[in-house]
């Protein structure tokens, strides 16, 4: 019992992360029809960013945990506007592939430059101190920092969703989706919205980098074969709605959570199968809108 | 009529062109070994080449971009080691297991993955290759890490010792060029024709009555199977069959190819993969600065050099022919 319950805890952190990502990646491709390779490696920078601000700090000032999922996000969203501005919005008028192609060659080179400053070895990273320690429910011990962080990216994961659904900014953002030309004409400036829905998408992934630093070490590939698993969640959500990506990402971790603990072997293809399921059910995806 | 006439005569030279180009390059690699080239590198190039002309097949022509090729290198290098090592069969039996292996897979992969287009293909290939990589990493035949290690080259139909290293060039070599002039067949058949029109426009090639997703899955499982040939002779060659060639930078290596040496063009992926391994080679002590150049070169690509090697020499060739 105690095991099935610690794998459905697995299950549910690498569900906010897979939410988190395939969120960033939904919200990225709505807007600017590409699919950004580079996601991994981005989350893989903010895990660096806060590693960086531990162990290094700014002009000497050492910065922690709770400063890091502010800067890091930041930093790395410029990063990504940098990408957006002098690379990507070049491809916007080719075929959608070379967006993938180009996203591709760039996390090769971010993820190469890493493993030759830092080798492929893991680093740790200290959880904080006031979310150390954990509590006992009875039938489990649940870990306080895991928990943080199921609520944190839930938080995150809805404060998206409000902004996207809800908000003057997120009726712009979905009005372009629909229709680039058309909102343009009523005066809203596209470009740089595309500019900064990239770096939102970015700066996404960079949180969950920081928020990952603890839990798994921080290495150079860590985001690298993540990506691939996200792609698929992404595939079986269908990248039509943004409570589609949260839902399917936890979901699809719970399920890989309790594969572990039923049946090891298969906890790492379970997610591909079920994408393999899906296409041959619902080609859209369980969310998606065929276009 | 004298239009079509003279458009005629335009395809018909490059046909020839594209003849004697392959003229060239036999001539060029038949006598490579005597010229004082490592013969080991130019057939692990032409294995790459035939690969990356695989995949071009479906990118450069069909317009799919796939994201998972390796797992099709991958399955026929392990099926052929594993037939010619344990069940001892002669190595053309052994390639023909392995490569009819990755036809079969193509075929399953391929009647999945065409139910999406676009991004959501290239998403699709790679994740199911990730999928039969971990199936590889767990099965115990594959040994895992270590691979399938000594297998053995055998002899040709039973006769020819392939141990020697001239006679397993030529077989290479032979290999290459026959798989070479059946995709140039297949681009130039009325089926490859059909092809291009569905890349450039789908809905209009449905509309006169092409069954675009039969012709889809047609060049898919091709695609699969040339690429599995490429794996099982890549195996017999260097008598291993290793989780590096069903793992995700593989797949990517191989657009790499395409895209360097000039996607859509005939002789572009092997362009592209001689001077990819030849980079490799000559890099490999750097270690992970072969990736981030591998990267640098796809950025390049991507932004400056679209048409790749292939495609700006042809572009240049007919630019100045006017």
């Amino acid at each position: 019992m105690q095991a099935l319950f610690g794998q459905l805890l697995i299950g549910l952190i690498n569900g906010a992360f897979y939410a988190m990502l395939s969120l960033g990646l939904a919200v990225i491709f709505g807007l600017l029809n590409i699919i950004n390779f580079t996601h991994g490696a981005q989350y893989m920078m903010g895990a660096f960013c806060a590693w960086f601000l531990l162990n290094h700090g700014i002009a000497g000032v050492r910065l922690g945990y709770w400063p890091s999922l502010i800067i890091a996000p930041i930093a790395v969203g410029i990063i990504g506007i940098i990408i957006e501005r002098t690379m990507l919005s070049r491809l916007y008028k080719l075929d959608h592939l070379y967006g993938l192609l180009l996203t591709f060659g760039l996390a090769l080179i971010i993820q190469g430059v890493f493993r030759n400053e830092f080798g492929s070895s893991g680093m740790p990273y200290e959880i904080p101190q006031v979310l150390t320690g954990g509590v006992n429910l009875g039938f489990m011990f649940l870990p306080i920092y895991r928990a943080w962080v199921i609520v944190a990216s839930l938080v995150v994961c809805l404060v998206t969703w409000f902004i996207i659904e809800r908000t003057k900014l997120g009726s712009y953002l979905r009005a372009a989706t629909e229709n680039p030309a058309l909102v343009q004409a009523f005066g809203i400036n596209v470009p740089r919205m595309i500019t900064l829905t990239f770096g939102f998408g970015v700066g996404l992934a960079a949180l969950a980098g920081v928020m990952a630093a603890p839990i798994y070490q921080v290495n150079p590939l860590m985001g690298a074969d993540l990506i691939i698993v996200v792609f698929a969640v992404v595939v079986i959500g269908g990248m039509g709605s943004i409570l589609g990506a949260i839902l399917t990402g936890f979901g699809l971790g719970i399920v890989e959570g309790l594969t572990k603990y039923f049946w090891p072997e298969a906890s790492s293809t379970v997610i591909f199968v079920i994408m393999v399921i899906v296409l041959l059910v619902r080609p859209a995806g369980l969310f998606g809108k065929e276009r | 009529m004298a239009a079509i006439a003279e458009a005629a005569a335009v395809r018909a030279a490059s046909r020839n062109g594209v003849f004697a180009a392959t003229l060239v390059m036999t001539v060029l690699l038949a006598i490579a070994p005597f010229a004082g080239v490592y013969p080991v590198f130019i057939m692990k190039a032409l294995c790459f080449a035939l690969f990356a002309c695989a995949f071009n097949l479906l990118l450069g022509f069909g317009g799919l971009l796939s994201f998972g090729h390796a797992m099709f290198l991958g399955t026929a290098g392990y099926v052929c080691a594993y037939a010619a090592k344990v069940w001892g069969l002669t190595p053309e039996v052994a390639i023909l297991a392995g490569t009819a292996s990755s036809a079969a897979l193509g075929t399953l992969v391929g009647a999945l993955a065409i139910r999406r287009q676009g991004i959501y293909f290239a998403m699709i290939t790679l994740a199911i290759a990730q999928m039969m990589y971990f199936f590889y990493v767990q099965a115990p035949f594959t040994h895992g890490e270590d691979g399938i290690q000594a297998v053995p080259r055998g002899r040709l139909f039973g006769v020819i010792d392939l141990a020697d290293p001239l006679t397993m060039y030529y077989t290479v070599l032979v290999v290459f060029v026959a798989a070479f002039a059946l995709i140039v067949r297949i681009i130039h058949s009325p089926f490859g024709q059909v092809l291009k029109a569905i890349r450039e426009n789908e809905p209009r090639a449905i509309s006169l009555g092409y069954d675009a997703d039969r012709y889809k899955l047609l060049a898919f499982v091709l695609s699969a199977t040339l690429a599995g040939l490429a794996g099982a002779l890549k195996a017999i060659v260097f008598q291993l069959a290793a989780l590096t060639d069903v793992y995700w930078t593989m797949s990517g290596e191989v657009v790499l190819m395409t895209l360097l040496g000039g996607m859509g063009t005939i002789f572009g992926p092997v362009v592209g993969a001689f001077l990819i391994v030849a980079l490799e080679n000559y890099l490999a002590g750097l270690g992970e600065w072969v990736t981030i150049i591998t990267g640098i070169i796809f950025v390049v690509c991507v932004l400056a050099f679209r048409r790749g090697i292939v495609g700006e020499l042809a572009a240049w060739w007919t630019a100045r022919r006017r």
